[in-house]
């Protein structure tokens, strides 16, 4: 039962406490640039929870079994990278080979994951927290989750920005990153939420 | 040198593997793309300018093949794109209409002096938003050239305080349109014989007074075309190009010289 407990708090506190897009600034440039509409934004952030558990997977055995028993934990970077690169091209064939409707749907979004900070942070930061095998899945899931979320706020709130009369200067990019920080000090109301929550 | 050679070979080792499974996978798993949108793309000219209204000439190419977009949308490809496009789909192509931006300005720094120093970012969009920009007239070229900085082609060129734009390379992608602050810049067919080389809409004497080459609205153009295609509309006059033969009275009489004649067909700039 503890086990459960922990692995909750674990999605609960990556979805809203260390949101990465709201509270560790991690992949913004999907955050700006697909939040547009809704649906991208939904499809976005299913192809992100989709790529981190994924990329979670194989870097958890990689980092524990290969990097760490040859003593080469330092190079943790380098071959995360590496690895989530091909993994995505990977999964991208395979996708379109034999899920082609899914392919379309994330397709675009596929090669834009390849070398988004979100992911490689997520698999990093398990890591640092020296999370287990499933600990890791559901902080991946979390944050995934979280980043969804962000994303779908967010365009939501794109959408009121477009109907509404802005000043001049603050037209385009910078209203949207105002907005962004509205949204993102926000979520720092739910910090301590979940230590509270299952003390 | 030991821990050198094992971070190597694990790095390279892991590099291979996902070489290896990338290069099996693409092999095993390859899916027929459609041929005809790699013919298509072909066509196009690659210049990635946007001008058909998709996300570039690969994007173009997918909404062509898939029959979603009309054959005649590249302009910089023109004609012959069109043509070759038709050919691929098996479909009759209306012609292009061959379109190339001008600066509807005239207003030269002797033509046009200054009512005040700016000293400041140079980009018409931060000078547009100071009062209006430092020139006499409110509505000419800023002269900074943020339509030079966004062209594709280098086809724009800052001369005397004005953008002018050299009808030999420009590929009509209407960049500058889109860019320009005080929305001078239009598309006109590359057949047109004349152009308005002036925005402001101030009645004629504020008009004269703020620059020497300003369309005073005088009516002397709309008066002299036997077609009937120049209309003056708020203190300017205006082209129809679709009614307009190319006769050039217009340009003829027009006392301050803002309606010009031109030839876009051949070389020269504006």
């Amino acid at each position: 039962m503890d086990g459960f407990k922990n692995i909750i708090m674990i999605i609960m506190s990556s979805v809203l406490v260390n949101n990465y897009v709201l509270s560790r600034f991690l992949g913004i440039c999907p955050f700006l640039g697909v939040s547009k509409k809704l649906n991208q934004a939904a499809g976005m952030g299913v192809a992100v929870i989709f790529v981190m558990l994924m990329a979670t997977a194989v870097t958890w055995p990689i980092q524990i079994y290969v990097l760490d028993r040859a003593g080469l934990g330092y190079m943790q970077t380098i071959v995360f990278i590496l690895v989530i690169a091909a993994l995505v091209q990977f999964t991208e064939i395979t996708l379109k080979k034999f899920l082609p409707a899914l392919h379309k749907s994330l397709g675009v979004y596929l090669p834009l994951i390849t070398t988004n900070c979100a992911v490689l942070g997520v698999t990093i930061n398990n890591m640092t927290d020296g999370y287990g095998f499933f600990e890791s899945m559901a902080s991946s899931l979390g944050c995934g989750l979280g980043f969804m979320l962000a994303m779908v706020l967010f365009s939501g709130i794109r959408s009121k920005i477009q109907e509404s009369e802005i000043p001049t200067p603050f037209r385009g990019l910078p209203v949207t990153l105002i907005a962004a920080s509205f949204v993102s000090l926000a979520f720092f109301g739910f910090a301590g939420v979940v230590d509270h929550l299952f003390a | 040198m030991n821990e050198i050679l094992t971070c190597l070979l694990v790095v390279g080792l892991i590099g291979l593997i996902a070489g290896i499974l990338l290069v099996l996978a693409s092999h095993f798993m390859m899916v027929r793309e459609d041929e005809t949108v790699g013919r298509l793309r072909e066509c196009l000219p690659g210049a990635n300018c946007g001008a058909c209204g998709f996300t570039g000439c690969d994007g173009y190419a997918r909404a062509l093949g898939e029959g979603k977009a009309e054959p005649n949308l590249c302009i910089p490809g023109g004609n012959e794109t069109a043509r070759q496009i038709g050919e691929i789909l098996g479909l009759q192509v209306e012609a292009v209409e061959a379109k190339i931006a001008v600066v509807h300005c005239n207003g030269t720094c002797t033509a046009s002096p200054a009512r005040a120093q700016y000293d400041g970012m140079e980009s018409c969009r931060a000078v547009a938003m100071l009062f209006g920009g430092p020139g006499a007239c409110r509505y000419g070229c800023l002269g900074c050239g943020d339509c030079a900085a966004v062209c594709p082609t280098g086809a724009i060129c800052m001369a005397d305080g004005v953008a002018r734009i050299d009808s030999r390379i420009c590929i009509g992608c209407k960049k500058c349109v889109e860019t320009c602050p005080k929305e001078i810049i239009s598309l006109v067919p590359r057949s047109g014989k004349s152009v308005v080389l002036c925005s402001s809409r101030d009645p004629g004497a504020a008009a004269r007074k703020a620059c020497a080459n300003a369309c005073i609205g005088c009516r002397k153009c709309e008066r002299s075309c036997p077609e009937g295609a120049v209309s003056v509309a708020g203190n300017l006059a205006v082209i129809d190009y679709a009614r307009c033969s190319g006769c050039g009275l217009c340009a003829e009489g027009c006392p301050t010289g803002c309606l010009k004649a031109a030839d876009f067909s051949l070389a020269g700039a504006v």
